[in-house]
């Protein structure tokens, strides 16, 4: 099997083209339709449905603490209406889609590392292939449209519910305005800053359910391999997550917002 | 007609299959025995094109399936059934829907149709009624029928068996080998079974073969193989341990 844990540059570049590789099979089972409409909807609601108490808490406290901690400092230069607008621009274009993705591949990414390690090491994915049956087609690609559907519409519902919040946060906490704090945020929110979010939103789902599965499918023996390939699937992932934001918005900079 | 020729397999340092020969006419049921990690189930792996071999090839039908990708061996892997040492049941679905799991997904039957061919395959394995139990519900024995009903329900030309009886107590690991031999005589299939019970091995094998140091060792009927004279197949079907093998 020839596993270079002597080269780990080597390693990392091997495991990046197979999962490259899953990525691309995977697409080419969703164009042809080969999953099925039941697994996907199970997804759905298992992506969608069960992660709404995680995504509505993280978006409603995100938002009120923003907002706490910009009053401070927009209160020194008489700027107060303006928190909210900071607050929507911040959460639309990296917030929203981040920290969804962030705390969506620790709970669903982990839990698809997990399933599919499972099912790896009790040979439920050979039983699969000697049942004339492609595993990318009936565990990769229907979780992979799952989340590309559900994680856009978690991100938007973060921002939406870290908005109501932060907007309740400087009414009746701080005692601002909402007239002007709501006119300042529709003024300062452009339409490409959600556009923004919710592209990055798309990209992370890819990264988040690709990863966790080729994980899952390729993790050693026994519990141990189970449990190393969930952790390294929330790992991986995360991190992918941060670093690929950076390049993300480069482009999303340079193709939406630096064109006029 | 299964060819195997000259498959070498090696996983990291370990040599596990060093230039296996192996023919297996069509009806035939042929046992593989051999001490654990002698590359039993690994053969057996390479026949149905889950493990890719270093070196040499194994034809079915005429049909090299070393250099085939994994969606062309889909189309030659649908000859097959193979019963997994642990069941290998996908424990998310109940025991219908394991056992109809290609026909449902192939969709060339109504779903009544399915039910019906599952309730049929379930009976003939004597576990008529369980159509609704997880896998979590069910006995090792009872698992093990049911990936039995699962390998023979579309009606396969070749049947894999991994181990069918280890870790099964006697009478159960007795029931498990009339299943096999009745699967044989009903389906009128090409049969092989990887087991290291020899009396498993004289009762459901027209041909035994044993696999030594990644080898064919020996190969004949389960008669001749156990009145052989090797030392090595006299101490493998008489259980006996080599002294050197002793010193702990």
């Amino acid at each position: 099997m020839g596993r270079s844990a002597d080269n780990p540059l080597k390693d990392a570049l091997a495991s990046l083209g197979r999962v490259t590789v899953l990525f691309l099979e995977a697409l080419r089972s969703i164009a042809a339709k080969r999953f099925r409409l039941r697994d996907l909807v199970e997804q759905i609601h298992f992506i969608g449905v069960k992660s709404q108490s995680v995504v509505l808490l993280t978006g409603a406290f995100t938002g009120m603490v923003m907002c706490a901690q910009f009053y401070i400092q927009f209160h020194k230069v008489k700027m107060d209406s303006a928190v909210m607008s900071v607050v929507s621009v911040a959460m639309a274009r990296e917030l929203g889609a981040v920290l969804t993705s962030l705390m969506i591949a620790g709970r669903v990414g982990a839990a698809m590392a997990a399933q599919l390690g499972t099912m790896k090491v009790t040979e439920q994915i050979d039983a699969l292939r000697t049942l004339a049956t492609s595993p990318v087609d009936y565990l990769v690609a229907p979780r992979l449209l799952a989340m590309f559907i559900s994680l856009p519409l978690l991100t938007a519902e973060a921002i939406g519910i870290s908005l109501v919040s932060g907007m309740l946060v400087a009414v009746y906490l701080l005692g601002l305005d909402p007239v002007f704090l709501w006119n300042n945020m529709v003024f300062y929110t452009w339409s490409v800053d959600i556009w923004m979010g919710l592209i990055k939103a798309f990209i992370f789902a890819g990264i988040i359910a690709t990863v966790a599965c080729h994980k899952g499918m390729h993790c050693g023996q026994g519990a141990e391999g189970v449990g190393k390939a969930t952790t390294e699937a929330v790992v991986a992932a995360s991190i992918s997550i941060l670093v690929s934001n950076f390049f993300v918005t480069l482009v999303l900079n340079k193709l939406l917002i630096y064109q006029e | 007609m299964i060819e195997v020729s000259q498959l070498h397999k090696s996983f990291g340092q370990q040599q596990v299959l060093c230039g296996v020969d192996l023919r297996i006419d069509e009806g035939e049921s042929l046992v593989i025995i051999g001490g654990s990690g002698c590359g039993k189930s690994v053969l057996l792996r390479h026949i149905i094109g889950l493990v890719q071999p270093d070196k040499g090839d194994v034809k079915i039908d005429g049909q090299g399936i070393a250099d085939l990708s994994e969606r062309e061996l889909i189309k030659v892997r649908r000859k097959f059934g193979m019963l997994f040492q642990g069941s290998a049941l996908f424990d998310s679905l109940t025991v219908e829907e394991n056992v109809g799991f290609l026909l449902d997904r192939e969709q060339t039957m109504p779903p009544a149709a399915i039910r019906e061919t599952v309730a049929d395959a379930l009976e003939l394995v004597d576990l008529g009624g369980t159509q609704a139990k997880k896998p979590a519900e069910l006995s090792g024995g009872m698992k093990k029928r049911v990936g039995l009903a699962r390998a023979i329900v579309y009606k396969p030309e070749i049947i894999l068996y991994d181990e069918p009886t280890t870790g099964l107590d006697p009478v159960v690991a007795d029931s498990i080998d009339q299943l096999v031999i009745k699967m044989r005589d009903q389906l009128k299939c090409t049969t092989i079974v990887v087991t290291h019970d020899t009396r498993s091995m004289r009762r459901v094998g027209n041909r035994v073969m044993l696999l030594h140091h990644g080898r064919i060792h020996a190969n004949g009927t389960p008669e001749e193989i156990f009145n052989s004279t090797d030392p090595i197949v006299h101490k493998f079907v008489n259980g006996i341990a080599d002294p050197k093998d002793l010193e702990f």
